[in-house]
């Protein structure tokens, strides 16, 4: 299986998971880069992400897996892809894959929390979200549960970016139990609404495995 | 990208049609331009980006040295809401600046219940709605498209129309107003020089005069304006503009395909029909030349599905020369073809296979009337043997779904036409248990029927819709004769078609009512999640207007029509004609069969007609 790392941001981040499916599906087609396709009765191209990424979010390591059709060396296959590509998404690497998306266990993100009429301290947000416990109402399909989320998250930092803006870098757990960023954005709001932002963007960074390795 | 726009699209529903940056958006240097354009769609993006002509008129403005085209497209509700509430103007998608601040403003109207979005658009670009408080140069606000081919009901608020095909029309305008702009002319002694151009109608310089029933008594031209003003046409097909490198949208359209365009212009001559005769004399591109775009086409967009267009795709000369080419090239590619706008009477087993090769997809046939007698009055030359003998060669070749198009309430109609739709339903049903291959699957037939709305510049133009009511009658008086489980009825709700045909032969006082919808609220009406009836009625009232003085009454055989200053080059003695024969229910041949005369070969100069 083939594998490549890539970077969907500025207004590609409105693409949403599913046109993203399509959009990479075209880009392949353009590029001349023939992938495999499933068998059966509709055969679509082989195509599997990582971790879908929530429409509005930007990344800078997303991994999307295929299989080459043709005998074609995988180092040529970024620039192929990127003249083929929408504005925004740009391929970094190609290589072919050793390690399984199951292992991907954490995700730095980034995000920059908007407090339009007021400025707020960073410490205090800091505080909030390296205490011992971190409960929240977190809801599923189909229940809420009361949890501590505290657990889900295992590096934070903040910092004061500009007057009413605030950018907290944090190391988020994925898979099952996960934290989304929308939901840690909830966690705040519900421990210390002071802190719930007016709007929040944002930007995933790197994805790691158990051990902290920066997974690929 | 502005904050207040970041925070606006992570709340609306599919923000990926208000970002631009899609493959194949054309961007230019903003320094290095000197005339800028703002397409603009009055739907939604999912809609233009699927209007082929939007494709094409895009690229040929962008292929001019230091004119950019960008893309506009009217807002969902919730959009035009956070627009409205944040004050951001209407934007272009390419760049994100307002379109307010263009030079030109170019719509495509394709169909009249776009109307209200237009004054939408204007008024959200920050722009007064109507030509008369449009002071300056620019924004030059032009429209074109099939609809203009009446422009009266938009003559208050557009400041020119270019009729026709706008490969060059449009390009001539646009040149114009560049050059106007560097002498720094007014807006009015530009369009008085735009009038001048072939295809160009400039409403401020025509005045009409109402005779004291409602009826048009006469249209002064102004300032020396053409008395008529005649279409334009793309006379070689071949060395037209041809998009192949068409913008690939990043999110789900309409028609998310390759639009191969085969001719223009139709042979058949269906009385209903506006485009049989709008887009007059039959043009066609060559079958090599259609290869070789197909696969540029295909190769620069990686879109998986080809799609020929045409008003008549059965009719082009060299299809199976064109589908054997296609499917060669697309099979191993894993594309597929698919064939819309196939008559039901030379509908073959070996087109069907060429199809089928790939994908099957659902048929369509439009039988249009339920009786021979009425299909020879709307000139719809299909046999019902020819339609079953189509429907038995599907059925063979193991299609079970097929719906029937139908509409009501076209001239002469009787009950028992009506109720010959459900008898040919059940014949189609009756062929499939005779010929299926398959009977275990079933069998679903879905016959649809709309009401029927008389158009300008077709032998039906001096036709009366028939009332909302009548029409209804009819629906339920089908929908008893139909008596098996296997056909599913569908009909169209009749209070849109009411409106549209009120707008079609409108005349310009129509205005006022556009306005006025608009102003209560109206906007993206040929949505039923918009549209409102009673706002359109209400507005015909407080306009002092009727919707059936325009949609229900029978007009005279001399009446002064408002779009009579427009030629499509058939000419109003062919369609009176041509309605004469409806009345005697005599056909008139296709073209290929014998020329009639319609007038519109007088548009060619190099070639004749269908060469």
């Amino acid at each position: 299986m083939s594998r490549i790392l890539f970077k969907k941001e500025g207004r590609a981040k409105f693409i949403s998971h599913l046109d993203l499916m399509r959009t990479m599906q075209r880009a392949f087609i353009r590029a001349k880069v023939p992938i495999k396709h499933t068998e059966g009765f509709n055969p679509h191209p082989y195509m599997v992400f990582a971790l879908p990424l929530p429409v509005g979010t930007e990344s800078v390591c997303e991994l999307m897996d295929f299989k080459l059709a043709e005998d074609l060396p995988l180092d040529t296959v970024p620039a192929l892809l990127n003249r083929a590509l929408p504005e925004g998404i740009e391929v970094t690497e190609a290589y072919e894959e050793t390690y399984k998306f199951k292992d991907i266990k954490w995700l730095d993100i980034e995000a920059d929390l908007f407090y339009d009429s007021k400025d707020t301290d960073e410490g205090g947000l800091l505080r909030l979200l390296t205490g011992d416990k971190l409960v929240m109402e977190k809801k599923t399909k189909r229940s809420t549960a009361t949890v501590d989320v505290r657990p889900l998250i295992a590096a934070c930092d903040v910092k004061r970016a500009d007057e009413g803006v605030l950018t907290l870098r944090v190391r988020l757990a994925v898979g099952d139990p996960a934290l989304s960023p929308a939901q840690l954005i909830s966690a705040i709001g519900q421990n210390a609404p002071f802190f719930a932002p007016d709007f929040a963007r944002f930007r995933r960074l790197e994805l790691y495995d158990k051990d902290f390795h920066v997974f690929r | 990208m502005r904050d207040e726009l970041e925070r606006i699209l992570n709340r609306v529903q599919k923000p990926a049609r208000y970002t631009g940056g899609e493959y194949n958006e054309t961007v230019k240097d903003k320094s290095d331009v000197d005339l800028r354009v703002a397409f603009c769609f009055p739907d939604t993006y999912e809609i233009g980006m699927s209007n082929l002509g939007l494709q094409i008129l895009y690229g040929a403005i962008n292929e001019e040295p230091k004119m950019w085209c960008e893309r506009c497209f009217a807002p969902w509700g919730d959009m035009e809401e956070e627009l409205r509430r944040a004050n951001i103007p209407l934007y272009a998608l390419e760049s994100g600046d307002p379109i307010g601040e263009f030079d030109a403003i170019a719509f495509s109207l394709g169909y009249e219940m776009a109307y209200t979005s237009v004054l939408n658009m204007l008024d959200l670009a920050g722009l007064p709605v109507r030509s008369a408080d449009r002071a300056g140069l620019t924004p030059l606000v032009f429209a074109g498209g099939t609809s203009c081919i009446n422009p009266e009901p938009m003559a208050d608020f557009v400041d020119l129309f270019v009729l026709g095909e706008g490969e060059e029309l449009d390009l001539e305008v646009l040149r114009l107003l560049r050059y106007a702009k560097s002498e720094n002319w007014d807006k009015r002694r530009f369009l008085r020089a735009a009038a001048d151009i072939k295809g160009v109608y400039v409403p401020s310089l025509y005045e009409p005069e109402y005779n004291e029933d409602g009826t048009l008594r006469r249209v002064e031209c102004l300032d020396g304006a053409p008395e008529r003003v005649t279409k334009r046409i793309i006379e070689d097909m071949d060395s037209a503009y041809f998009p192949t490198k068409a913008i690939v949208p990043s999110t789900e359209i309409v028609h998310d395909r390759v639009v191969l365009e085969l001719f223009r212009g139709c042979v058949r001559g269906c009385r209903f029909c506006q485009a049989g005769f709008a887009y007059r004399p039959v043009r066609r591109h060559g079958t090599g030349y259609l290869l070789d775009k197909a696969k540029r086409a295909l190769e620069s967009s990686g879109y998986e599905e080809i799609t020929l267009s045409s008003l008549s795709t059965s009719d082009f000369k060299g299809l199976p020369e064109l589908t054997d080419g296609l499917l060669e090239w697309c099979e191993p590619r894993k594309i597929s073809l698919s064939l819309p706008s196939l008559r039901a009477d030379n509908f073959s087993m070996g087109l069907m296979e060429r199809v089928q090769k790939v994908r099957k997809s659902g048929l369509t046939f439009a039988p249009e009337a339920g009786s021979q007698r009425l299909r020879d009055v709307i000139n719809k030359n299909v046999t019902e043997e020819a339609l079953l003998n189509s429907c038995r060669i599907a059925f063979e070749g193991g299609w079970n779904t097929l719906k029937l198009y139908f509409m009501l309430g076209l001239p002469t109609e009787t009950d028992e036409d009506v109720v010959s739709i459900a008898r040919l339903a059940e014949k189609v049903l009756h062929t499939w248990r005779e010929h299926a291959v398959n009977k275990a699957r079933g069998v679903k037939i879905t016959v649809s029927t709309s009401m029927f709305v008389p158009k300008p510049h077709t032998p039906f133009q001096w036709e009366a819709q028939v009332g909302v009511e009548e029409y209804l009658r009819r629906v339920h008086l089908l929908k008893d004769s139909i008596n098996s489980r296997s056909i599913v009825y569908n009909w169209h709700e009749p209070h849109v078609s009411l409106i549209e045909a009120a707008l079609s032969r409108g005349d310009r006082r129509m205005g006022a009512v556009i306005e006025e919808v608009w102003r209560q609220g109206g906007r993206l009406d040929s949505w039923t999640d918009y549209f409102g009836f009673s706002r359109w009625i209400a507005a015909f009232d407080a306009c002092g207007l009727r919707a059936d003085f325009y949609a229900n009454r029978v007009r005279g055989d001399d009446e002064i029509f408002p779009w009579d200053v427009i030629s499509v080059g058939v000419t109003k003695s062919y369609l009176a004609r041509e309605r004469a024969a409806a009345y005697r229910g005599e056909i008139t041949p296709d073209c290929r069969v014998k020329c009639m005369g319609c007038g519109a070969s007088c548009l060619l100069e190099r070639r004749k007609c269908d060469e």
